[in-house]
């Protein structure tokens, strides 16, 4: 157990037990398969043709948007470029899909259907679904992953406020639904509604992903910080669908970024 | 180890499989603190009904996989199963004259020092689960011992494992 908690000695003894139990996994996540095949086969055909409509629609807007994104990213690249500061390189995604299966009940963790033979995954990779950051890699198989959700007490993000660009921590709580950001005195700007960011600080999550919205604010004069609760924006509990992140991390020699590090706080 | 021939290992595996399809099968959020812990309860019933043949070893290795099923430090539970198997067996034939109601008491402890060894290692580690976490399952798994171990009587002698 030392082992395991303190080296990475055993991670093989890991992997190979996990595709021992791997099967299992995908034999237990059948069922929902079945459930979401079912749903899909039988919907009638005007629901799907207005489905359908909406999605076409949806996609011309975000295409016309992604126009413009294009090129406010080659702006921002030249204007960084003028000030010599680092470049922000691309990202790569890769899709991958939930198990519908429960791991520990202690704590906030998922199972994925990649693992490393579909990809060089590393533990510490940043998820994301199309909402926002869900979390970060633990262990790597050959054909699945666990992942820590954002919510895990035992996870810590380095966020910032968009609005300001004030930084925080925001911690998991354990619960279902909301993070907490620790530390803020009980004058630090914040408001509910604050969209918070990713700020990149910490080397694992790339800048600029959402995390959430602070939807309570609880000062007391009694406590040196006050209570700061953020609801995701990802949808942890309801995708199904995730997408893996490497994040185009900087080349600049002396960029304490340059090599991906799994940060924790245990 | 007797001189009549074993049989029915396949029957002890597939129970054990069962076990831990039903740890992971998906539950609804609230209720998944109130997950019994089959795998223990499978294990209590084998050691107590086959001591010959199910002890502390194999307690070890459905404890390994459970860790790597459900993701948590390799060996907590392997250790936490491995103790349950050994005071079974040690139990065993006191535990087999009880009526059911005292039997499932009995596995309420059991599980309830199971949950204590893994919130203990999980209290090391820095993460610690509040006490209820340790109490909800082993009540549960009290409430669903009677049904367990009449089903697993009924497969045992069905199948004639010995």
């Amino acid at each position: 157990m030392t082992l395991d908690q303190r080296t990475d000695a055993i991670r093989h003894v890991r992997a190979g037990l996990a595709v021992l139990v791997y099967p299992l996994q995908y034999a237990v996540n059948i069922p929902a398969e079945l459930v979401d095949w079912a749903g899909e086969s039988f919907t009638s055909r005007e629901r799907l043709q207005a489905e359908n409509e909406k999605l076409r629609r949806e996609n011309a807007a975000l295409r016309s948007q992604l126009q413009k994104l294009t090129f406010i990213e080659t702006e921002n690249r030249q204007l960084r470029e003028l000030l010599q500061s680092s470049k922000r390189v691309g990202e790569k995604v890769l899709i991958a899909e939930l198990l519908a299966v429960d791991l520990d009940p202690y704590r906030k963790a998922v199972v994925l259907n990649k693992g490393s033979r579909d990809d060089a995954l590393y533990p510490g990779q940043p998820i994301v679904d199309a909402y926002g950051v869900m979390g970060k890699l633990l262990h790597v198989n050959p054909w699945s992953s666990t992942a820590m959700l954002i919510t895990d007490p035992n996870h810590a993000l380095p966020v910032q406020v968009a609005r300001n660009g004030l930084r925080a921590i925001a911690v998991g709580s354990g619960t279902e639904d909301h993070l907490e950001l620790q530390h803020l005195p009980n004058n630090a700007d914040v408001k509910v509604g604050d969209l918070l960011v990713t700020s990149g600080l910490g080397c694992v999550f790339p800048a600029g992903y959402p995390v959430g919205k602070i939807i309570a604010v609880e000062t007391n004069p009694r406590l040196p910080f006050a209570r700061i609760v953020v609801e995701p924006s990802a949808r942890l509990t309801r995708s199904r669908e995730v997408l893996l992140v490497w994040p185009g991390l900087s080349e600049r020699p002396g960029n304490p970024c340059r090599a991906p590090q799994p940060e924790e706080k245990s | 180890m007797s001189l009549t021939r074993h049989q029915g290992g396949g029957v002890i595996a597939m129970t054990f499989v069962g076990a831990f399809a039903l740890t992971i099968l998906p539950l609804p959020g609230a209720l998944e603190i109130y997950r019994p812990e089959w795998v223990t309860l499978t294990l209590i019933y084998w050691c107590m009904a086959l001591p010959a043949r199910v002890g502390v070893a194999i307690g070890w290795v459905t404890g390994l996989l459970l860790d790597v099923l459900r993701d948590t430090l390799i060996g907590q539970y392997a250790l936490a199963l491995a103790l349950v198997a050994f005071l079974t067996l040690h139990l065993h034939q006191r535990l087999r004259v009880f009526p059911l109601w005292q039997q499932a008491v009995s596995v309420f402890v059991l599980v309830m020092l199971q949950g204590l060894i893994v919130i203990w290692i999980k209290g090391l580690i820095g993460q610690s689960p509040g006490l209820w976490a340790v109490i909800a399952p082993a009540v549960t798994s009290a409430l669903v011992w009677p049904a367990v171990y009449l089903f697993l009587r009924h497969l045992r002698r069905r199948h004639q494992v010995a």
